[in-house]
């Protein structure tokens, strides 16, 4: 790579001809000012608060538009004198800061932003002290309605423009734009309706000020308040990371975290707004049903009603099923539980997915980081704007970057990024597995192809032959490619894509039937048969829970959703805020959630209600604490020591990709399409949400006034 | 005075005949295939050793901004694209040269074009230009018709030559954002570096230049470097057009050799200023931009480039707007800062913010409702966005104001004097 000598602040440094001289500044130990540049966004250079001076040229440069290789060395060969801090740069960035202040309210104390403004902070450092001249009146601008997330108050706004390129280049939504010109530019939705976007709560965090603030978390509470804690998302199966704020016990915001190989620094909506459901429907104490109405009860009360229930049941009338939200530590002592009772009617795939046995055979195998080196991609039956909203951004950055082919088979046509349109039928699936498919040469062309099947095509009745079919193509058009990760050359293009937080942890600890046991769809059959007796539920509520016949069912989980409506007993369990919890993603990476509050009432974290529960049952597991419960968990799966990375492909070799799934008929009846209805209320947590049930009348069922823009407030 | 044979443009008052056999009459189009057989690099040397300084206000050396482009044509295709959005306030030289005497423009469009290894041009054109764009564009389909240009025309060098419709915004004259705008973009102006020789109009290499200066390559290809740049001082050479508007008893559009005295050109072709000389008051000599000078300067000035910089102004597009006693110099200038504070695209901090609070501030200065120290504040305002904006606008919205405080001050702390004495009584 190319790079040249810069003088910056008196210290000589080579910086590297691709940066731009604010990151040269930065390398170099500078700290340099800006609103309008994002490390992610196009360069706008429109702020001017990035000037810096250049020794000998006429005027300050805009260091965040200059790129390092068009700066030319001295007339004597010296290389160019780069001053961050002196006087020139000073004066200039003062200048801009008192012009970027004379049109703002100053209403910091009731603005939501306080105490993390970017514009309040560097007011410190630029802004001249005891030092007012403007004496006209400050330019009103009109709020601006940009849904149910987005609240505005424009009159702030410095026209930074970094929603408008958010939207126009990350969230791929052109509904944000600038109008008008000189001082009466304004930033707008153009026709006052919502910001149509899975990811729009990020332009919140983008704003340097406080013209665009979260609407549910309206002066709720100041940053100062609130404590922080590092944790994970477990509204889609990406595993964004994130940041949990909470004061005294309540969870009042979730923000993202910057992790480059997952999320980068975005978030969904789903991820960030569902948040007030944690305080809504929870289950804070046991309950057991009595005279057909579920009743308060003690812990021990529950156990005993459990403990009778289970001592009179034979093993195989027995059935226990995993949710989509559990963390690896419950399904772990859930499956020693019943594993030691004798049980095998295991299954943590609630939709019914043919999916498990070889590791890479249910992996998101390209990893999300990966997508961006993909020449085509073929999607299968997945929405990922929906399913995987953060995941999409990548496919969009991906497509940007002008090297791909993307085809979809049962895709919806408004992702952001345009899909080829090859149809909704299955069979169409088997003309490119058998290469008879103008997309067969396109993937067997490429030098990184990738397919991606959707969770809910693999929960179809045929999803095991969709399952066979799609790591044929896989194996047959070379995405199975040497091993290691993409940036070190490596290729797998084989991906599954899943919704469920909890899949890929539970898969890998092998909660599935046993040998000859019930999947979930048996499990019902058998319910309703009376062949089965008795179902533990681990904050299951995705499936027929209505349908279980005389079946006694126990309930673990943390909302009063389906599965604790037809309970018999009920435990209160925690949700993902309020545990220490290991999850995996859909790539197979294993993350570890932490506490940020404790659960309400009674209830208690999900692994430890097992352990006391088996030791009720006369079943004591073997874990006291949850060091143990982990150590457990690394013996039968290694890989779970590994936090936060994940296990490199391993080359063609590893995986016996002629055995995924099973061959069998086609349903070509039914086409091929993602399942999911509904992006705001996918799980207990989001069906509790206030925000998320605004957002679902205003984005998907399409009901709401769309006009007014009041929603009411969250946390109330 | 400039001999009538040394006029370059012979029809800008229209009263020939327009049409391109008047215009090959008056000697246009003659030879032009001789002039493309030098080949680009001689074209381009001729163009450096004639002098010419680019007319649209910078007066950037054009045979050196051409000498810019890549050398070879490479897997982009070369643009020239012709600034025809003639905005300034006073200037009206490119659209005489457009309705009058478009043939200039367009065999100059395909000289200029053929230097620089583009076989296609584009003239944006402003806004309000409806008839000029329309008397260009039938000239235009005339030299299409006689295969002047075109494909397969009789030059050899394949040529397509367009007109494109700008909204009339000031700002789109800027070159970067006239390229956005020709884009069907907002029109805002583009950070420099990568220039338009390397990356214009959609990311291919790009030449815009002012519509003079390429009206004006054909007769300079035709009689010679040295005719031009014998016109006028060193580095100032050949002969341009004036517009003089204002207090003068003919305000006119002329063409005259760089170097005469402003007052020989005020009184020989203006008809003088109204009332005599000594009713004189001050001068913008280049259109909007360019600060004022008063009467004892413009006394013994002389209109070129290095003339006028050595004065604190500048010739711009030497469109001269010349204000007697009864002007009301206040007025004029607080009018300017609205226009810029009007056009200003929004774009970047200084100039968004600075032109509003610019103008109001010269509002109040005008009915004396300030205070004194305010003069200098304001005089640092626009100081504090000259040089920290992305295009020129900003600097230029400073300029008047910079012209009058530093030539008028005393008639700024006069009104501020009489407005608190009016307010004591």
């Amino acid at each position: 790579m190319p790079s040249r000598k810069l003088i910056i602040d008196g210290r000589e440094i080579e910086a590297d001809d691709s940066l731009t001289l604010l990151q040269a500044c930065e390398r170099a130990g500078g700290e340099i000012p800006r609103f309008c540049y994002h490390e992610r966004l196009s360069v706008a250079g429109n702020c001017r608060m990035c000037l810096v001076e250049w020794v000998g040229a006429p005027k300050p440069q805009a260091s965040c538009a200059l790129q390092v290789r068009d700066i030319f060395p001295n007339k004597d060969g010296t290389p160019a004198k780069i001053n961050t801090n002196s006087q020139v740069a000073r004066k200039a960035r003062e200048g801009v800061m008192e012009f970027l202040l004379i049109n703002h309210p100053l209403d910091c104390p009731i603005c939501d932003q306080g105490g993390e403004c970017d514009l309040q902070d560097q007011a410190m450092g630029y802004g001249r002290a005891a030092f007012n001249r403007f004496r006209e009146n400050k330019r009103a601008v009109e709020d601006k309605y940009m849904g149910p997330l987005v609240a505005t108050t424009m009159t702030r706004c410095i026209q930074c423009t970094r929603c408008v390129r958010f939207a126009t280049e990350v969230a791929g939504v052109p509904d944000l734009g600038a109008t008008g010109r000189g001082e009466d530019m304004e930033i707008t939705t153009y026709l006052e309706k919502a910001f149509a976007s899975e990811l729009s709560g990020n332009v919140v965090d983008l704003c340097p000020v406080g013209a665009l603030t979260s609407k549910p978390y309206a002066f709720n509470a100041r940053p100062w308040e609130l404590r922080h804690t590092e944790s994970i998302d477990v509204m889609d199966a990406q595993g964004c990371n994130i940041r949990v704020d909470t004061r005294g016990r309540e969870v009042m915001r979730v923000l993202p975290r910057l992790n480059e190989e997952v999320n980068e620094e975005w978030i969904s909506d789903k991820a960030r707004h569902a948040c007030d459901g944690l305080a809504r429907q929870r289950l804070d104490r046991p309950y057991i049903r009595k005279g057909g109405k579920l009743q308060p009860a003690t812990w021990a009360e529950a156990f005993a009603a459990i403990a009778a229930r289970v001592s009179t049941t034979k093993p195989e009338r027995m059935a226990a099923i995993v949710g989509d939200l559990a963390a690896a530590e419950e399904i772990k002592a859930l499956k020693d539980l019943m594993v030691s009772l004798g049980a095998k009617n295991l299954d943590c795939r609630q939709d019914g997915a043919k999916v498990g046995g070889q590791r890479q055979s249910y992996l998101f195998n390209t990893t999300i980081a990966g997508v961006e080196a993909a020449d085509a991609i073929l999607l299968v039956g997945v929405n990922p704007r929906w399913e995987a909203p953060v995941l999409n951004a990548r496919f969009r950055k991906a497509w940007l970057s002008g090297n791909v082919q993307i085809a979809g088979l049962g895709v919806r046509s408004n992702q952001t990024y345009p899909v080829t349109d090859i149809g909704a039928d299955v069979a169409t699936l088997e003309q490119i597995a058998s290469g008879g498919h103008m997309f067969a040469a396109v993937l067997r062309d490429a030098k990184r192809p990738m397919i991606v099947v959707g969770a809910s095509t693999v929960a179809r009745a045929d999803g095991a032959e969709i399952l066979r079919l799609a790591a044929k193509i896989a194996a047959d058009t070379g995405m199975i490619g040497p091993a290691g990760g993409a940036a070190a050359g490596g290729w797998n293009g084989f991906n599954v894509l899943h919704t469920a937080a909890s899949r890929v942890g539970a898969l890998d600890l092998g909660f599935v039937p046993g040998e000859g046991g019930r999947d979930v769809a048996a499990i019902v059959d058998g319910a309703q048969k009376g062949e089965i007796d008795f179902i533990y539920l681990l904050g299951a509520d995705e499936f027929d829970v209505a349908h279980l016949g005389r079946a006694f069912i126990v309930y673990q989980g943390s909302h009063g959703d389906a599965g604790a409506h037809h309970a018999d007993v009920v435990l209160p369990g925690a949700a993902y805020t309020e545990k220490d919890g290991l999850y995996v993603n859909f790539e197979g990476r294993v993350q570890r959630a932490r506490r940020a509050t404790f659960p309400p009432g009674e209830a208690k974290e999900d692994w430890a209600i097992l352990r006391a529960l088996s030791d009720v049952l006369g079943k004591r597991l073997p874990y006291d604490n949850l060091d143990a419960l982990r150590a457990a968990i690394t013996a039968d799966a290694p890989h779970f020591a590994d936090r936060g990375e994940i296990v490199p492909h391993g080359g063609a070799g590893t995986t016996n990709w002629g055995a995924v799934g099973s061959a069998g008929q086609f349903d070509t009846t039914l086409p091929l399409g993602s399942a999911m209805t509904d992006f705001y209320l996918t799980n207990p947590i989001a069906r509790a949400s206030v925000t998320m049930a605004a957002c679902s009348r205003e984005f998907v069922t399409g009901s709401s006034g769309a006009v007014s823009g009041s929603v009411p407030r969250a946390a109330e | 005075m400039l001999a009538d044979h040394d006029r370059i443009f012979t029809n800008i008052y229209g009263l020939e005949d327009i049409s391109l056999e008047g215009a090959m009459s008056r000697g246009l189009w003659d030879g032009t295939k001789k002039i493309l057989e030098l080949g680009p690099e001689r074209i381009c040397d001729e163009m450096k050793k004639s002098g010419l300084r680019g007319r649209g206000g910078a007066g950037f050396a054009t045979g050196l901004k051409w000498t810019f482009m890549p050398k070879e044509v490479k897997d982009r295709p070369h643009y020239l694209v012709v600034n025809a959005d003639e905005s300034e306030p006073g200037t009206c030289k490119d659209r005489d040269i457009m309705r009058n005497d478009p043939h200039h423009l367009i065999e100059g469009c395909l000289i200029a074009s053929f230097a620089m290894r583009a076989h296609t041009c584009y003239i944006y054109i402003r806004g309000e230009f409806i008839r000029e764009r329309q008397r260009l564009q039938a000239a235009i389909d005339e030299c299409y018709a006689a295969k002047l240009i075109g494909k397969s025309n009789i030059h050899g060098w394949d040529f397509e030559l367009f007109v494109h419709h700008g909204a009339g915004a000031y700002v789109c004259g800027e070159e970067t954002a006239l390229l956005e705008s020709f884009e069907g973009k907002k029109g805002q102006p583009r950070m420099k570096p990568p220039f338009p020789a390397n990356m214009g109009i959609y990311g291919c290499p790009t030449t815009v230049n002012n519509v003079e200066s390429i009206a004006v390559v054909p007769t300079i290809m035709r009689r010679g470097a040295e005719w031009f740049a014998g016109i006028g001082r060193p580095n100032n050479t050949g002969t341009k057009l004036f517009c003089i508007s204002g207090h003068v008893n003919k305000p006119c559009t002329v063409e005259e050799g760089l170097g005469i005295t402003m007052r020989e050109l005020i009184e020989r072709y203006a008809g003088g200023v109204r009332g005599g000389w000594d009713n004189l008051l001050a001068v913008i000599p280049g259109g909007a931009s360019c600060p004022m000078i008063p009467k004892s300067v413009c006394d013994g000035v002389i209109m070129d480039f290095d003339a006028l910089k050595a004065v604190n102004s500048s010739l711009g597009t030497a469109a001269v707007i010349v204000m007697d006693k009864s002007t009301d110099l206040l007025r004029v200038i607080s009018r300017l800062a609205y226009f810029y504070k009007h056009e200003s695209c929004g774009q970047c901090t200084p100039c968004r913010e600075g032109t509003g609070w610019m103008w109001r501030v010269m509002k109040r200065l005008e009915t004396g409702d300030a205070r004194v120290e305010e003069i200098d504040q304001l005089m640092e305002v626009t100081k504090q966005i000259e040089g920290h904006v992305i295009c020129g606008l900003g600097d230029a919205a400073g300029w008047p104001i910079q012209g009058l405080i530093r030539h008028f001050r005393p008639e700024l702390e006069r009104r501020i004097a009489e407005r608190q004495k009016m307010a004591a009584e």
